[in-house]
């Protein structure tokens, strides 16, 4: 029982690391690990990782809130999607074969890892766009950020706001369908669809992921699929994880975030499909 | 910088030393919790059994039970990205932003809704 409580803690700040720098809640690390590593049940798993997934968010976002980094309205404002789309998603688990979804996700996932790669290639510079947009300036959602890496602030436009607000419906939608915290959704979200750059994008994302998690944990927690001796550990991991991940983060350039973000995508769309078409 | 950057600022300051006062709460109790099973050895519950309502929570982490304080320590952590939600509200509020008020209530009530959702699919 010792040694299970341990390698939980390590796992959890290996997963904790790693999803605050990614933006990811560490979830898409610990299911597979659980499940395949550890051959427990997937119930079990995806209980565990809602917490995973709400500790990495609260862990990192009080660094993200005091490295100015985060914009707090265009939170909120997309929040309105996620939770609804958490909803429908926890809902309709029973009724949709996630077999199918899992494929799904796992190919969108593929291919955003191959649209990042292509952005790469392209010595695209990480340009950062003012042009002012309707929906943008009506409410509000144009920000700020102190860049550690350029020493300076940069003031940043956001577009395309109807269909940022789609995607985060589907995200969410992953999020309580699959127990995931959806972060790459919501990065491509904002970073690809709304324009926004990728540092505040992750930060954004990641205390997001926290709000949207909060409403399916609580379906987990009082439907009996909750280990508390599994997910308490871990999520203590999480935290200790996630403080370390956002230390690293601030002095990282978003070319590297980038170049790390590519094979984890691939490997999580591989690992989802394989899941869906009942390999692993 | 002007004065309404500032505010908001600092309101984004607040709600960050809130939501790490309530992370370092819920990983306080959930350590606790982990340290009563290494040192007790028992979950307090017969075999793979877990406390399975609020009551029982509650109770349970009364009684010292390991598995009931580290599921009140995951209930706390739960509840923190709710909270945050909630000071948001009154943060925009106190900046007259009423349009974020509205949107961030909003954003409660569906967390709420969900919540009774989950209660009623047991």
């Amino acid at each position: 029982m010792i040694t299970q409580v341990l390698l939980m803690m390590l796992v959890g700040i290996v997963a904790g690391t790693l999803g605050s720098i990614l933006g990811i809640g560490g979830g898409m690390i610990i299911t597979p690990f659980l499940t395949v590593g550890l051959g427990l049940d997937i119930k079990y798993a995806i209980g565990a990782s809602i917490i995973a997934v709400i500790a990495t968010s609260s862990g990192a976002s009080v660094a993200y809130l005091k490295d100015d980094l985060l914009n707090l309205r265009v939170a909120m404002f997309l929040e309105l999607a996620t939770t609804t789309g958490a909803i429908i998603g926890a809902v309709l688990t029973g009724l949709v074969p996630s077999s199918l979804l899992s494929v799904l996700f796992g190919l969108l996932l593929v291919y955003s890892a191959y649209n990042m790669y292509r952005k790469l290639r392209n010595k695209q510079k990480n340009v950062v766009q003012n042009e002012d947009d309707k929906w943008s300036k009506k409410l509000k959602l144009n920000g700020r950020y102190y860049d550690h890496q350029s020493q300076k602030q940069i003031s940043y436009a956001v577009k395309n706001i109807p269909g940022g607000f789609a995607m985060m419906t589907g995200a969410g939608f992953a999020s309580g369908l699959l127990g995931i915290g959806s972060g790459a959704f919501k990065v491509i979200a904002m970073d690809t669809i709304m324009k926004m750059p990728l540092k505040p994008s992750t930060a954004t994302s990641n205390l997001m992921m926290g709000v949207t998690a909060a409403a399916s944990a609580t379906v987990y927690f009082f439907n009996g699929s909750m280990r508390f001796d599994i997910a308490a550990p871990l999520a203590l991991g999480i935290l200790l994880g996630a403080m370390i991940g956002s230390r690293i983060m601030v002095h990282l350039k978003p070319k590297v975030i980038r170049m790390i973000f590519i094979p984890i995508i691939l490997y999580m769309g591989i690992q989802m499909a394989l899941k869906g078409f009942g390999v692993m | 910088m002007n004065d309404k950057q500032k505010e908001m600022q600092d309101v984004e300051l607040l709600i960050g030393k809130i939501l790490r006062a309530g992370v370092i709460i819920a990983a306080v109790v959930m350590a606790f919790g982990v340290l009563l099973l290494l040192l007790q050895g028992n979950s307090g519950y017969a075999g793979n059994n877990m406390p399975a309502s609020l009551s029982e929570v509650f109770m349970g982490s009364i009684a010292l039970k390991p598995y009931a304080i580290m599921a009140l320590g995951i209930l706390l952590l739960i509840l923190t990205p709710v909270l945050r939600v909630v000071i948001s509200i009154y943060a925009f509020f106190k900046e007259s932003d009423y349009l974020y008020m509205w949107i961030t209530s909003i954003v409660l009530v569906i967390l709420i809704i969900s919540m009774v959702v989950g209660y009623l699919g047991k």
